[in-house]
């Protein structure tokens, strides 16, 4: 039960774009048409997928105070949470770097497709933030974490499909010219925040 | 841009070139609503002016030293692991400001929460650092830092102001609009102050910016 409150949470209520903004640069950059958006949702999935358990282990296990007593009772006062950030955009990068090669790999046109974004997965905000926000909220089990991360990945997959339909169809409508492209991105993902805002206070 | 850093010509401290570079991006290539770089952290830490502030001026910091430091060691770089290596300059200077805000203005480094850290991945930092530190001199790059600081700055300083006037009726935590409105009926606009606001304001920013200026209006 406990599970499916944080799944839901994290795509609806604390959505990673509508609630906190994170991964906005990519998100307006890539939405322009709807399969590139599904292909960068995808990639998002899957590496906040990874690198929020990861990242989960190496907090409890190594960074925080006293989370090194496992390697004997000498290291219970060891205190490394300052070495968080270091360490959790380390895991970040690396794992991106291989979710590259593997895309490269397998799927070449996706790969053409993404073109600079791939390599920028890792300075989306929202992969760090996923990571940071489970330091932050103290997720109690493994299992917390991976469906946090998940839940946050599959919240932002929705936002850019949302934003990058609605882009395709925009192009047809009159839009004062100061406001073409960026500036009326803005204000509809705006809308679509307080349309998400009717979530708030959802208990499963 | 690599064939200038060879030509060994003296230039004057304030060329116009070195001019341009400090103050084209306050306007025609502002960083968040020309170039659209940084926008996560612009809008999530606008709902008080002091926080905005705050986090305009650790910005700052982290981006002219970061752009120092990968300015001189642009020839040492291997470009295959460029990325990394600049994300590790980047954790380290944040996690120098994390610590300075730690101690020095603690209440808000609280409410910054985990906006601090995404520092690191602020796109704004890497953007300048891909684009220009990489392929430029030290002092051009300390130039560009501060250039794209302050446009990144003075927009999320606009933002706070019109969220924070019209949200509380305050300003740096100072009661502007006097009592005796409220006993005449007026309320503060609780939307405001809310998430989505922050992004219709800007979205106002940039159609008042691209109405001055046309040359700035996209064409699809």
């Amino acid at each position: 039960m406990d599970y499916i409150n944080i799944f839901v949470k994290s795509i609806f209520v604390e959505n990673m774009i509508f609630a906190y903004f994170l991964g906005m640069c990519s998100y307006l950059a890539v939405s322009k048409t709807v399969k590139t958006g599904v292909g960068l949702g995808a990639a998002v999935i899957f590496v906040l997928g990874i690198t929020v358990p990861i990242n989960f282990l190496l907090e409890n296990y190594v960074l925080k105070a006293g989370a090194m007593t496992w390697m004997g009772p000498e290291f219970a006062d060891v205190d490394l949470s300052f070495l968080s950030f270091i360490m959790f955009i380390a895991v970040i990068a690396s794992i991106v770097q291989m979710v590259e090669m593997i895309v490269e790999k397998f799927a070449p046109a996706l790969y053409g497709a993404l073109g600079i974004f791939l390599p920028l997965i890792a300075v989306n905000c929202s992969i760090l933030g996923g990571s940071l926000f489970m330091q932050e909220r103290q997720y109690s089990s493994l299992g917390e974490a991976t469906v946090f991360g998940l839940g946050s990945g599959v919240g932002w997959f929705l936002a850019i499909v949302a934003i990058a339909a609605i882009r395709e169809k925009i192009r047809y409508s009159n839009v004062p010219a100061p406001l073409r492209g960026l500036g009326i991105t803005f204000i509809i993902t705006g809308l679509m925040g307080i349309a998400f805002m009717s979530f708030m206070g959802i208990e499963l | 841009m690599s064939e200038t850093a060879e030509v060994k010509v003296k230039e004057p401290l304030f060329s116009k070139k070195n001019k341009k570079l400090l103050t084209d991006p306050l306007n025609d290539d502002n960083p968040i609503t020309i170039q659209v770089l940084g926008i996560c952290s612009a809008l999530a830490i606008t709902v008080q002016v002091k926080q905005a502030f705050v986090m305009s001026v650790s910005v700052l910091a982290v981006m002219i030293f970061s752009n120092l430091i990968v300015s001189l060691m642009r020839n040492l770089i291997p470009s295959r692991v460029r990325i990394i290596v600049q994300l590790v300059i980047v954790a380290a200077l944040v996690i120098l400001v994390d610590q300075v805000l730690k101690a020095f203005v603690y209440d808000v480094s609280k409410q910054l929460s985990v906006f601090v850290g995404l520092i690191i991945t602020n796109c704004i930092i890497m953007g300048r650092l891909e684009a220009f530190a990489l392929a430029n001199k030290p002092f051009p790059s300390i130039l560009d830092a501060i250039g794209n600081a302050a446009g990144y700055g003075w927009i999320l300083i606009v933002v706070a102001v019109f969220r924070e006037f019209f949200g509380s009726g305050k300003l740096w935590g100072i009661q502007l609009i006097p009592q005796s409105f409220y006993e005449f009926g007026y309320f503060n606009n609780g939307l405001m102050i809310l998430p989505p606001m922050a992004l219709i304001t800007v979205g106002i920013i940039i159609w008042v910016q691209r109405s001055r200026n046309t040359k700035l209006i996209e064409s699809n």
